[in-house]
């Protein structure tokens, strides 16, 4: 559906997009994921036709973005960052405009506002002036409008920014139910969000391509070998010596917690998953444990990690 | 062909969702009705056998009313759209950048040609209460109109072209006050010593509004004031055109 080869995009100074090559097939929800300012709404805007591209090229549904663009924004609902739209229009009257600029006949328009504005929930607001509206509702228009001419790819900028987690959640479903008929690419930067929604996974740093995987692969790269963090009441000498006998731990730091107890945090050899065998340990030697934690990795980590490896890449030169 | 139609619509619905539509026409009436009261007041103190409609365009008002609302019709065309964020939903839709500014002309001119509809009310009223049955010229009306359209061509692709520049409502409005400005003064010379012979005084008396508008209120349509508007209507156009379309220049 979208095919991206060495896509470059050069802002006076900067380098917005480097050099990235990605392909999302028919019927994927991709997630775009990126820290502010990795590329994430430069990519979209490209792909959507609104900015050229420095270099490279990218096709959407076999047209290329530049020459043939007036045959790829008609496969395509794209709902910008912000999502902006007309304050001063009704709701319906606003998606009608948009489904007869987007090409619809009259009565495919009426058609498919009625069924947009279902699958959206905005029947009830029909009639009211979308600067009313509240964002969770906005939002949903501008996905409503996204939607409206059957495309077959929708791009998403930040769907969810800015709402309260009920109308996250729902705006998460919705996009999970529109996955099943539609190819869906969409960027945030929140990590459980990908997860929640997407199959497979861009991570954008800095106008690169970071890593490109399922969302499993990456959640087992991202959660094994994790810390585990133990509170344990025990003499000191003997969790030392109980950490130090234990193969798989790597490394440990104990810091005195309240009481009797300890805080043991514990860095596993070769990922392996610490809390079996530290809840062995404590049950064999009849310590008292009130504490085992994974502590699993943000979204920061896996950046602050992949750029770290980066670095340590150059520093030979 | 329905692309267009649908932006037409919006861009002068657009006028009427805000308030700015009733604040112009609002504006254009009172101005207007100033002048109309001007007119029969001179009409009273002196007859004349010029008809009505150049009576009307001798005075300031014309000019004035002109200058002071076009800015303010055209500013927001693009300027408000690019910094509401809008534009890029408008430019991602399948639509073409040719199709838009197109669109935006014309919506612009359908609302500038509204505002100057009840100027036919006063000239009806003027016949109707006038003994003189000739006071009423359907000839001289349309050619009057013809020319309030065709300068209304030349400053609404104008203030297109100054919107579509900037981001800014007010920098685009600054813009067309400029460039429209500079325009009408180039026609008054009266202002401005002015060559009165050789070809500076040919290309000036060619580019004279003020005398166009006079000879169309007059009734006399010459073909090279036409060629005139359409052209200077057509190169803003087609500048704005280019400044839509730079944003796919790489």
């Amino acid at each position: 559906m979208i095919e991206v080869t060495g896509l470059t995009k050069r802002y006076a100074g900067r380098t917005a997009v480097d050099a990235i090559s990605f392909t999302v097939g028919r019927g994927e929800i991709v997630g775009l994921l990126g820290p502010n300012g990795a590329g994430k709404s430069t990519t979209m805007r490209i792909l959507a036709c609104y900015l050229p591209a420095t270099a490279g090229t990218v096709r959407v549904a076999g047209f290329d973005v530049f020459r043939e663009a007036d045959e790829v924004r008609r496969r395509i609902g794209y709902m910008p960052e912000n999502n902006p739209l007309h304050p001063d229009m009704r709701v319906r009257e606003y998606l009608k405009f948009r489904a007869r600029l987007k090409g619809l006949s009259r009565s495919r328009t009426r058609e498919r506002v009625g069924i947009v504005m279902q699958q959206c929930g905005l029947t009830d607001v029909s009639r009211k002036i979308i600067g009313h509206l509240s964002k969770g509702y906005r939002q949903r228009v501008g996905l409503a409008d996204a939607l409206v001419h059957e495309p077959e790819l929708i791009i998403l900028d930040e769907p969810t920014i800015g709402l309260d987690p009920h109308q996250i959640r729902a705006v998460r479903q919705l996009i999970k139910d529109l996955g099943c008929s539609h190819t869906i690419l969409l960027s945030t930067h929140i990590l459980p969000e990908v997860e929640m929604t997407c199959s497979r996974v861009l991570i954008l740093h800095e106008g690169k391509i970071l890593a490109a995987d399922t969302t499993e692969n990456l959640r087992k790269t991202i959660f094994e070998g994790g810390q585990v963090v133990a509170e344990i009441a025990a003499p000191l000498p003997d969790l030392k010596q109980c950490w130090e006998e234990m193969e798989a731990v790597q490394h440990f730091d104990i810091s005195p917690a309240d009481g009797a107890f300890h805080r043991c945090a514990l860095t596993p050899r070769n990922g392996v998953d610490l809390r079996p065998l530290v809840f062995e340990q404590v049950r064999a030697r009849g310590w008292l444990l009130r504490e085992l934690t994974l502590s699993r990795h943000t979204l920061e980590d896996i950046f602050v990690k992949v750029t770290r490896a980066d670095k340590e890449e150059e520093e030979p030169i | 062909m329905q692309v267009y139609l649908t932006l037409v619509r919006r861009e002068v619905g657009s006028y009427f969702l805000s308030l700015t539509g009733y604040v112009i026409i609002a504006t254009v009436l009172l101005l207007l009705g100033l002048s109309f009261t001007d007119m029969l007041a001179k009409l009273n103190a002196e007859p004349t056998d010029a008809p009505i409609t150049e009576v009307f365009y001798i005075t300031v008002y014309f000019w004035v009313i002109l200058l002071l609302t076009a800015p303010v019709m055209t500013m927001r065309s693009f300027a408000q759209e690019k910094f509401s964020g809008t534009y890029e939903t408008l430019m991602t839709a399948p639509v073409s950048d040719g199709q838009v500014v197109l669109a935006k002309f014309t919506g612009a001119m359908l609302f500038y040609l509204l505002t100057w509809l009840p100027l036919l009310a006063y000239i009806f009223v003027v016949h109707h209460y006038s003994s003189e049955e000739r006071a009423l010229d359907g000839w001289v009306i349309a050619s009057t109109f013809l020319g309030i359209s065709l300068i209304g061509c030349v400053y609404m692709s104008l203030g297109c072209f100054a919107s579509a520049l900037t981001r800014s409502q007010m920098i685009a409005a600054m813009i067309s006050y400029g460039l429209g400005l500079a325009l009408f003064l180039l026609s008054l010379r009266a202002l401005m010593p002015m060559p009165t012979t050789g070809w500076e005084a040919k290309l000036f008396a060619y580019i004279s509004m003020t005398e166009h508008m006079q000879e169309f209120a007059r009734g006399v349509v010459d073909t090279r004031y036409l060629v005139f508007y359409l052209s200077l209507t057509l190169s803003f156009l087609f500048l704005t055109w280019k400044v839509v379309e730079s944003r796919r220049w790489k």
